[in-house]
């Protein structure tokens, strides 16, 4: 088991050296005068030439991209990711601030959407070709279609204006003392929105993972035992079937990043993905790179700890 | 419970038996290829049926709209503006006085167009790449592979997005940006498709009868390729289609006065707008909705259809 886990490490490596060169090769490729970037446009326009010089040398903006590169990587790898172009805290700290409330909303929405979809899937798929397979079909291809924005407009129009249930934006009632009700009361609609998609995509792995097992020998063995169809489903089906969806739902955690960014930018919730949104309008190129980097490793080590989580729980899986 | 064991032998759960059925059949009607037997399931999933007469109506609609928009698009009209839906204006019109229906037909063009194009340019990239991979194996392999794993580490809307704003929104950079970001998977696909297609009994019979390797690749591998990758072509496109609404959306895809079913939404992001003007939302909404799931039933029939190991 051990010689498994640094045999996944090892190849985690490159796949780390791979992700820092193409955040730092974007970014360095982007067009524009960084030192604009630095000092604004306004005052760029006015320092002379030489100015500009002295901000590019300060900035360490004249070196070779290589070791502009090392020096970043160097930076980055002891927690220092630099300064925005605007504000005072450091890049690093904007980051541990808005990493609480992204891992929040997505560990929320990625429990709900695993209590929905699961068992949503094994109920289509343990009742094949019935009518209630073909209506949780058409509803599950309902979630996969609709865009989350629009989503989250519709559920806000329905149970914040409409209805006036919940709260439309935020974390928080703005003014009001820190309460757990209320941080709930705020996390609904985010949560509903942004776990819609997943349970469908789960109900989908579910229900085929589950005919797949169904089919197999076992199944059949245990049939001819005798044993109870409950019993059968319960001790020898599902837990095949559902051990290939600790993989698909770690694989998955990108894609939930990425969709955390629409679901933070409409209801205003204070996470990472608001604050790259932010950075990309205004151009912030120390911030983005900070977001990109961070989401990325905490990808790979999501990654990695699901690797290692099913060597754990599949032996066949570490003899390959 | 007694109908259990029988469900379990039904010939869908048995891959054997599917092609002992399937063997049959092909010898009792001589002319039934595998492509007419793909093209008789596909038309008779009602689903996909449903989604292939939407993508019609709304693919024509997209192609005929100088002929059947009421309204120039970006006509402006400063004093009907935001006016609700009537006989003159049959959605109502937007903050310029533009005509919603007008815009919502117009828009259609660059949402089924960006999915389209973006997906045929990545697919593309897949099949070359994939094709190098599973065909050379070693250090090609190795550098292609890895290179993919580097970029399904990315969260791909967080990319796609800095891209964008690296190389600023527009049509063109939309279709990169989602280009650059989805041909991973496709890729694996086709590596793996390749692999397992290259140790079959039925090419090795070709080739210990002498066949060229040109001829086994086209013959005998590439349909092997192309029907799971038409099928997740399909996917992708309605992926595609998302992708560039919610850039849209984000003011970072196709952008105003040109009218693209996401950036018809951004308005709403505006409470006010959103609560008492929802002619403007709701329409560019339930246009991409429908678009997306009719592509997604298409896919589903396909599946169904080209799904070889599958008995009727």
């Amino acid at each position: 088991m051990s010689r498994y886990i640094v045999n996944r490490l090892l190849v985690s490596i490159p796949v780390f050296f791979g992700i820092t060169l193409i955040v730092f090769g974007l970014f360095a490729l982007s067009p524009g005068d960084p030192v604009i970037n630095i000092i604004g446009f306004a005052s760029y326009v006015e320092m002379t030439p030489d100015q500009v010089e002295a901000v590019r040398i300060q900035f360490g903006l004249d070196q070779p991209w290589i070791i502009r590169y090392f020096r970043w990587l160097g930076d980055a790898l002891q927690g220092d990711l630099g300064f925005p172009f605007k504000g005072s805290m450091s890049v690093t700290e904007l980051l541990m601030d808005r990493l609480g409330p992204t891992l929040v909303l997505m560990g929320s929405s990625l429990l709900v959407s695993i209590i929905i979809g699961i068992p949503v899937g094994v109920i289509m798929g343990l009742r094949q070709y019935s009518l209630t397979d073909y209506f949780l079909t058409v509803v599950v291809f309902f979630n996969l279609s609709i865009p989350s924005f629009f989503l989250a407009l519709g559920s806000i129009y329905i149970f914040a204006l409409k209805l006036d249930l919940l709260p439309t934006s935020g974390m928080q009632t703005i003014g009001a003392p820190f309460s757990v009700t209320d941080r709930l009361l705020h996390l609904i609609l985010p949560t509903m929105v942004l776990s819609s998609f997943y349970s469908g995509v789960w109900a989908r792995y579910a229900r085929s993972s589950i005919l797949e097992v169904l089919g197999q020998d076992y199944i059949r063995t245990a049939r001819a035992k005798g044993l109870l169809e409950w019993t059968v489903i319960a001790r020898h089906a599902f837990r095949n079937a559902l051990l290939p969806l600790v993989t698909v739902v770690t694989l998955s955690l990108p894609q939930l990043l990425g969709g955390a960014i629409i679901v933070e930018t409409i209801f205003q919730w204070p996470g990472m993905g608001m604050l790259g949104w932010r950075a990309t309008t205004t151009r912030d190129y120390p911030i983005l790179m900070g977001v990109t980097l961070i989401s990325a490793s905490m990808i790979l080590l999501s990654n990695l700890l699901a690797d290692v989580l099913y060597g754990l729980v599949d032996p066949r899986i570490r003899y390959e | 419970m007694s109908e259990k064991p029988e469900k379990f032998l039904a010939p869908e759960s048995d891959s054997n038996q599917g092609v002992a059925t399937l063997a049959i059949e092909v010898a009792a009607q001589k002319i039934d290829s595998p492509g007419s037997r793909a093209r008789r399931r596909f038309f008779r999933h009602r689903l996909a049926m449903f989604g292939l007469v939407v993508l019609i109506i709304m693919g024509s609609a997209a192609i005929l709209a100088p002929l059947i928009a009421p309204y120039d698009p970006a006509a402006q009209n400063l004093i009907d503006f935001r006016q609700p839906p009537s006989a003159k204006h049959w959605l109502g019109t937007d903050g310029f006085g533009r005509d919603v229906l007008s815009r919502l037909i117009y828009g259609a063009r660059p949402s089924l167009s960006v999915g389209l194009i973006a997906v045929t340019f990545y697919e593309l990239i897949a099949v070359i790449l994939g094709s190098l991979a599973g065909y050379y194996g070693g250090k090609v392999d190795w550098i292609i592979m890895r290179t993919v794993d580097v970029v399904m580490t990315f969260p791909s809307l967080i990319i796609i997005i800095f891209l964008v704003a690296i190389l600023g929104p527009g049509l063109r950079n939309t279709i990169v940006a989602i280009a650059i970001l989805r041909w991973t998977e496709p890729t694996r696909l086709v590596r793996g498709q390749i692999l397992s297609l290259r140790e079959m009994d039925y090419v090795l019979a070709a080739r210990s009868l002498g066949a060229k390797d040109s001829r086994i690749i086209r013959r005998h591998i590439l349909p092997g390729v192309i029907a799971p990758l038409v099928v997740h072509a399909t996917f992708g496109v309605a992926t595609a289609i998302l992708l560039e609404a919610a850039l849209s959306f984000l003011n970072l895809g196709i952008l105003p006065p040109a009218a693209s079913w996401g950036n018809m939404m951004t308005a709403a992001q505006e409470l006010v707008i959103l609560e008492q003007m929802p002619w403007l939302w709701l329409p560019p909404g339930l246009a991409i909705m429908l678009a997306v799931l009719s592509i997604n039933f298409v896919g589903d029939g396909l599946r169904d259809a080209l799904d070889v190991t599958r008995a009727e």
